[in-house]
């Protein structure tokens, strides 16, 4: 037995079903980043003054992402239209060039969590804080105290405010060599270790586990997915629409995250 | 690139490929203008950033302004909402009520005080 309405539009609602279910779903995530939205906006507005963070995250590199995923979306719309078009060998290329910036996203993000991962706030016995990346971690926790060493690319302020805004004064970052003795606690910039983080690790997973989601997709149309093309182009080609309408929903989502995150 | 050298040819039988709307080059030419927009507005957002307003406000208003800008963009062109049956138009109009009203609730909050509580 056929599914109905996978090509033909329904009489009532003018449009294949497909499409109906696409917008509902998207209607549903519209929702549930709207509620991660509102929980960031109620984070950031119980921040005590001057402790909600400004540049804590790499602008030029998530500048950069973001216009991975803008190029992804052209290439979405250029996919589909080559379906429309009769021509799959150009939708073969531009669905490519899709799944290829969709994994160049991931692969941008990744880095950026690894560089937070293993960034660490070092609290030390003089009340000073020194914060960086480690060259060369030869620190031991021995009994509750730090022995050995460690080497840091970063810089020690005496204020914990001071790192709460890195966009109007950047950190001077140079080689310091702190010794266990040294050292109270220290903490990476997971996501517990302040709620920006939190929020922000909760926000762009989310994203990525989309992204990741769409990538599957169009990597299934792309591959073994585009043997319909053969039997049924129009089936085909509404199946490319609807990956298209969730690529741009979670291109959409990125174009309000990029400011939110790392420029407001 | 021949696109038409590499296209597998459908089965006897199968339907016929998807109808061309004679207007469909003018809606390529659309989409590439959108993409260029989206980038300039992405670097016009990034550039807005920097510039020091004198009130942290009036950079998140600009900067949600241009993101609403380009999220439109998105929607109406690659997403084809500028030319959408009256049932997705239904769908995202229960959508917009109910998002709003989160966001509404969330502001609202910011006055939800417990009795006697000191503001400044």
């Amino acid at each position: 037995m056929d599914i109905p309405y996978t090509v033909q539009p329904r009489p009532d609602t003018g449009l294949y079903n497909a499409k109906v279910g696409i917008w509902l779903f998207l209607a549903s995530e519209v929702m549930l980043f709207g509620a991660l939205f509102s929980a960031y906006i109620l984070l950031r507005v119980g921040a005590e003054d001057g402790l909600w963070p400004h540049g804590w995250l790499n602008i030029p590199v998530g500048t950069c992402n973001t216009l991975v995923l803008i190029t992804s979306s052209i290439t979405t719309v250029m996919a589909w239209a080559s379906c429309k078009m009769n021509q799959f060998g150009r939708f073969k290329f531009f669905h490519a060039c899709t799944l290829c910036l969709a994994l160049t996203f991931v692969g941008i993000k990744s880095y950026e969590y690894h560089d937070k991962f293993t960034h660490y706030e070092i609290a030390l016995n003089d009340g000073k804080i020194a914060d960086g990346h480690f060259i060369e971690n030869k620190l031991q926790l021995v009994n509750g105290a730090y022995t050995g060493y460690a080497l840091l690319k970063g810089h020690v302020v005496t204020d914990r405010k001071e790192l709460f805004n890195l966009r109007e004064h950047p950190a001077k970052h140079e080689e310091l060599r702190l010794e266990g003795a040294q050292i109270k606690s220290l903490d990476n910039y997971g996501p517990w270790h302040h709620t920006y983080l939190a929020i922000y690790f909760t926000l762009t997973g989310l994203h990525a586990l989309h992204v990741i989601g769409g990538a599957i997709v169009i990597g299934f149309l792309w591959g073994p997915g585009s043997k319909l093309w053969r039997t049924d182009p129009e089936r085909f080609t509404n199946r490319i629409e609807i990956s298209g309408l969730f690529w741009h929903f979670v291109d959409l989502v990125w174009i309000f995250l990029f400011p939110v995150l790392y420029l407001l | 690139m021949d696109a038409h050298s590499s296209s597998p040819t459908p089965v006897a039988g199968a339907p016929a490929p998807p109808a061309l709307d004679p207007h469909f080059h003018e809606h390529l030419r659309r989409y590439l203008f959108v993409f260029y927009a989206l980038l300039f507005g992405t670097l016009i957002t990034v550039g807005a950033s920097y510039i020091p307003w004198g009130n942290r406000e009036i950079n998140i208003g600009v900067a949600l302004f241009i993101a609403i800008g380009k999220a439109s963009l998105v929607a109406c062109y690659f997403m084809h909402l500028i030319s959408e049956q009256k049932m997705i138009y239904g769908i995202l109009a229960f959508t917009a009520f109910f998002f709003l009203g989160l966001m509404f609730l969330t502001i609202w909050s910011f006055s939800d005080f417990p009795r006697h509580t000191v503001t400044h």
